[in-house]
């Protein structure tokens, strides 16, 4: 399936500047994968033992992932993804 | 009382320091303004401000002071990082908060300028309020409310803001931006309009009307999503890698959130220069009660303060309480929920320093608790009652808490508590309307005497 990552600001400068990237994969982990095979230094980035960051929220079709199954929460084709910092707001 | 865990300070981690470009190019920019243009340099480092960087909370990463909220590597958020050891002996700091102005200006060593702003609507010195009513009526030693619905738009939010546009200037915008759960709304709308900046407010459309109407009413681009508070939040945190616009809690969030240390601060002051004994403070995103936390530990360590942090007791709405559920969970994260409460000034069901608030009070020996919305309505009749303070919902949320602590016996009978009241209770009329009631009667005597009770007679004073 093919689906489309939005990419923060923040991590633009490892995606030569692109603000969004399509990726195929049937979960959000298996995008991210496929992400992190892409851009070279992203992973460590947004992961610290495999797992997200504790400050990088992560939505797919604008729903924060916690709200899924989280990493494996599946994605259709044409799903959207955003990587987005957690701290904003409030 | 729980017994307290070992004090360490938040956020002021000793993190390597940075040899990152920005840093440098900053700090020679600091050393130019001192040294190489030697007449005007000398006034300059006379008055040279203690704010130095932008510092990371998770991974100590420092940053030059830019329009930047988050670290590169981590992903952790960025603080405003200060050098006060030039600031004197604290008897001589004393005198000078004291000879300062009637406003948050006053702590202008402790906000994050290089030199102080000029600027309009003055916000800040809100009373505080000693209540033996409502220390008697809960059965506890000594209450004070600090009343901050006391500010231009009746809710702390002035505080923040003023920092946040203060700063915004002085980096150049043009264009303030916030996401907003009804509050900061109100604050930025009005402030851009004092001083003269472009305004886009962005809020959650079902807010409470007469928080709708107060915003709108100051020119502002009011923005009306069709999502809750994280939802409005997601969008502007997307909106400000778009847009060059200072978002006052988004890309300025470093600077704006400094405004809060100003409610310790102020408490303090106006305790004589003492620590209360506990605080009692909502929390939604956290961020105030961090803050808080962090004035009093700042000034601790300067010697302006004797003693140790006060517990510190958050509160939130049940209907919207994640990080009260993690508080009794027991876990150092915190999970997102959906917010269903009427204490909309506090529905962040996605908390950013949520975190930080659980650290502050498991560290300070304190708790979070939440309340039912039938008893955020009772807090807000108990509030008024006593006190004579009416307050929106998320006042009626903290007095609820405080009742909550009283009546679970948290409280010891020698203790001096103070209540945040953070904002005014005609932003959240509805919540109230099916509480209040009239006697309707026609213009007499007997119509008066039929329908209203009358208490027994009392002898003339």
């Amino acid at each position: 399936m093919t689906v489309t990552v939005r990419i923060p600001a923040q991590l633009r400068s490892l995606t030569n500047g692109e603000g969004e990237t399509e990726v195929e994969a049937g979960s959000v982990g298996d995008a991210l994968e496929a992400l992190f095979e892409r851009y070279d230094g992203l992973r460590d980035r947004i992961t610290e033992n495999g797992e997200l960051r504790r400050f990088v929220n992560v939505y797919a079709g604008g729903e924060d992932i916690r709200f899924g199954q989280g990493l494996a929460t599946p994605l259709g084709d044409g799903d959207e993804i955003t990587i987005l910092p957690a701290v904003a707001g409030g | 009382m729980k017994p307290r865990q070992p004090f360490q300070t938040f956020g002021f981690g000793n993190g390597a320091n940075s040899s990152r470009r920005q840093v440098k190019a900053w700090e020679m920019r600091r050393s130019f303004q001192t040294s190489a243009n030697p007449g005007r340099g000398f006034l300059l480092r006379k008055d040279l401000m203690p704010v130095t960087a932008l510092k990371c909370k998770e991974c100590g990463e420092t940053y030059g002071l830019e329009a930047i909220y988050v670290c590169e590597h981590c992903f952790g958020p960025l603080e405003v990082a200060y050098d006060h050891s030039r600031l004197g002996d604290p008897a001589e700091l004393k005198r000078k908060i004291q000879a300062g102005p009637p406003s948050i200006w006053r702590y202008s060593d402790f906000l994050p300028f290089e030199q102080r702003p000029k600027t309009a609507l003055e916000v800040g010195m809100t009373p505080l309020v000693r209540s033996e009513r409502l220390a008697e009526r809960l059965g506890v030693g000594e209450v004070f409310v600090k009343n901050d619905a006391a500010n231009p738009t009746h809710s702390f939010k002035d505080r923040v803001v003023k920092i946040a546009l203060a700063k915004a200037r002085e980096l150049g915008y043009g264009v303030v931006a916030c996401a907003s759960t009804g509050n900061l709304a109100n604050a930025v709308a009005a402030h851009a309009a004092a001083a003269g900046l472009d305004s886009y407010v962005f809020v959650p459309a079902d807010l409470e009307e007469q928080k709708i109407l107060a915003t709108g009413i100051y020119g502002t681009k009011l923005v009306a999503v069709r999502g809750n508070y994280d939802d409005v939040n997601r969008l502007c945190t997307e909106l400000s890698a778009e847009h060059p616009w200072a978002f006052v809690n988004v890309n300025l969030r470093p600077y704006y959130s400094e405004g809060s240390k100003t409610l310790g601060y102020e408490v303090a002051e106006q305790l004589g220069f003492s620590l209360p004994d506990r605080v009692v403070c909502p929390v939604a995103s956290g961020s105030l009660f961090t803050k808080i936390a962090r004035g009093f530990s700042d000034w601790i360590e300067l010697g302006l303060l004797e003693g140790e942090l006060p517990v510190f007791n958050g509160a939130q709405a049940a209907g919207c309480s994640p990080v009260a559920q993690a508080f009794e969970a027991g876990y150092d994260i915190v999970r997102p929920v959906r917010p269903d409460t009427i204490a909309k000034s506090l529905a962040i069901g996605n908390p950013a320093d949520g975190v930080f608030a659980l650290d502050v009070a498991r560290q300070t020996g304190g708790s979070v608790d939440s309340v039912t919305d039938e008893e955020i309505v009772d807090g807000i009749r108990l509030l008024a009652e006593t006190t004579g303070i009416f307050t929106e919902t998320a006042g009626g949320v903290t007095t609820a808490v405080l009742r909550k602590l009283a009546e679970r016996g948290d409280i010891g009978p020698d203790e001096r508590v103070v209540l945040y009241i953070t904002g005014d209770g005609l932003k959240t009329l509805d919540a109230i309307s099916h509480v209040v009631s009239t006697y309707e009667i026609e213009p007499a005597l007997d119509s008066f005497a039929e329908t209203v009770p009358v208490a027994a007679e009392e002898p003339v004073r």
